[in-house]
């Protein structure tokens, strides 16, 4: 399965203020409804990278990108993208939970007002299907206007995911989104994450080697700040090229 | 005496003095609360509210114009404070956030607080009263309001702070501008806190007297002009009390005994939503 590309990384190098080479040269390409996963230890660079796809470093001074991501035929690290359609074509979930303080109605209808959806019927409608998508709707039918803080952590997550969907972006980044929950509403974030793939662009940053062979069709090991190693995730998992990822793979460190 | 013994011993008189010092610390606050109310009580009638004074030495009148005067001088110290107070403790959380000029900012807010309140009066006074030539009630909500901005202005910058930096992330990432972040969400996570820190920045200039003195000064008469003298229930509480007649010590008993139950009301208000938003 190796459709087309969503999304391309060519020669990225970033750096946090103050100079601090944090991703080193690093070229890879996610597919089109597929899942990819980023790997490796902490502090290797799995999040800054993710954090460049949506332009998220953005937000502090003096980050700087080198280098090229093509994304719908332009590079998006050029000065002239507008982050903001950028940013509801590329949606974000994040490790803890991050429901906003209104209601569960409202914290779906945020994204969609901001894009100028502004009519109730077609909110309303819009919302139902992003919860649904999400697998949340039974959960919530009967309380949209209860506050989202009512909800339980995994709950709280795929109302989150319910939230990035409603926008219909084309890929959707995963910052760790398990690690703060219980291993039952893991299961049903991994289980969602798989029937999302036909819609959206899946890239996941994850600890839990587990999980990446689980749910993932391509990984990405990083160590660093380099990409020591890219491919389908079954031949990762089981055949890797590089020494660095079978001791990673194995368990040797990390 | 053994060791344990001594160690004991100490206990108990550590924990005696303590106890003595609550004791002695609550037993004027009793005093004082029990003395309004007794003789505010006594001297509470409908008069108080719906007339104004009677010439000195006659018996009678109320005091209609001190509390209307209180309640614009108030109102108007409320509507110019908060809204600088809030946006300044904006600036310094969001938009300055971790810069030096936060800091510097912060601190010089801090000793604005302690900053004796007869002081700012005296700074009115000089800046506004002299060039403009009279007393006038809007320099005393204009020197109320100079009290106010400071603790708004921290308890909107703590407030902002404690919301989770990733909730602001989380909006950012569905393309949200800054100014709708801060508006939308940050805001409303953080609306109880800052609420509180209002309510309680009124509850401190509503009994303030002081600044009011060389300000807004005092006004026999009803006036609801802003640009002459204006009443307070605190000024003239003070005018009354060093007064020679009974009926204005009644008068001043009743007006503190109102006064106080206002602040209470505002604080007890204040710690209601803070237990409420805890409680949610």
């Amino acid at each position: 399965m190796s459709g087309d590309i969503e999304i391309e990384i060519r020669g990225l190098n970033f750096y946090y203020a103050g100079n601090v080479h944090a991703l080193k040269g690093i070229s890879l390409s996610a597919y089109k409804n597929a899942v990819t996963a980023l790997i490796g230890p902490s502090g290797c660079g799995k999040t800054t990278l993710l954090r460049c796809f949506n332009r998220m470093h953005d937000l502090y001074p003096k980050n700087k990108y080198e280098g090229e991501i093509i994304f719908q035929d332009r590079n998006i690290l050029s000065s002239d993208i507008d982050l903001i359609t950028l940013r509801s074509s590329i949606g974000m979930v994040f490790q803890k939970p991050t429901p906003f303080p209104m209601t569960i109605y409202d914290n779906i209808a945020y994204g969609l007002k901001l894009k100028g959806v502004k009519k109730r019927p077609e909110l309303s409608e819009r919302v139902e299907r992003a919860l649904k998508h999400a697998a949340l709707w039974d959960e919530v039918k009967d309380k949209l206007n209860a506050s989202a803080y009512d909800l339980s952590g995994g709950q709280q997550q795929r109302l989150v995911i319910a939230r990035a969907l409603a926008v219909e972006p084309e890929v959707l980044l995963f910052d760790e989104p398990t690690s703060a929950l219980d291993p039952i509403s893991t299961g049903k974030i991994e289980e969602l994450l798989i029937n999302l793939k036909k819609d959206v662009t899946i890239i996941i940053v994850t600890h839990n080697m587990q999980q990446a062979a689980r749910i993932s069709d391509w990984t990405g090991f990083l160590m660093l700040g380099e990409l020591i190693e890219f491919g389908r995730t079954d031949k990762i998992f089981t055949a890797p090229s590089e020494k660095l990822t079978e001791e990673y793979i194995t368990g040797r460190f990390g | 005496m053994t060791r344990e013994q001594l160690r004991k011993t100490e206990g108990v008189i550590a924990m005696s003095l303590s106890t003595l010092a609550a004791l002695i610390g609550l037993f004027w606050l009793v005093f004082i609360l029990g003395d309004v109310l007794v003789h505010g009580i006594k001297a509470l009638n409908l008069s108080l509210f719906i007339n104004d004074p009677a010439p000195a030495g006659v018996e009678g009148g109320g005091l209609r114009n001190a509390f209307i005067g209180q309640l614009m001088i108030t109102i108007f110290a409320t509507l110019i404070g908060v809204p600088v107070g809030v946006l300044g403790g904006t600036f310094l959380a969001e938009y300055a956030r971790g810069r030096k000029i936060a800091r510097i900012i912060s601190v010089l807010s801090d000793i604005m607080v302690s900053v004796p309140s007869i002081v700012i009066g005296t700074f009115i006074y000089a800046i506004l009263v002299r060039q403009i030539g009279h007393f006038s009630g809007w320099a005393g909500a204009i020197a109320l309001s100079i009290i106010m901005i400071p603790v708004v202005l921290r308890t909107t910058e703590d407030m902002l702070t404690l919301v989770p930096w990733t909730l602001r992330e989380a909006a950012f990432a569905l393309g949200a501008p800054y100014y709708k972040v801060i508006i939308q969400i940050v805001y409303r996570g953080a609306a109880t806190g800052i609420l509180t820190g209002i309510l309680l920045s009124i509850a401190r200039v509503a009994g303030e007297t002081a600044p009011l003195l060389f300000t807004s000064f005092n006004n026999s008469f009803f006036s609801t002009n802003m640009n002459g003298p204006i009443s307070s229930l605190t000024v003239t509480i003070f005018q009354y009390a060093m007064g020679p007649y009974d009926d204005w010590h009644a008068q001043a008993w009743a007006a503190s005994l109102m006064i106080t139950i206002f602040i209470l009301f505002l604080t007890l208000l204040g710690r209601f939503i803070i237990k409420w938003r805890y409680k949610g």
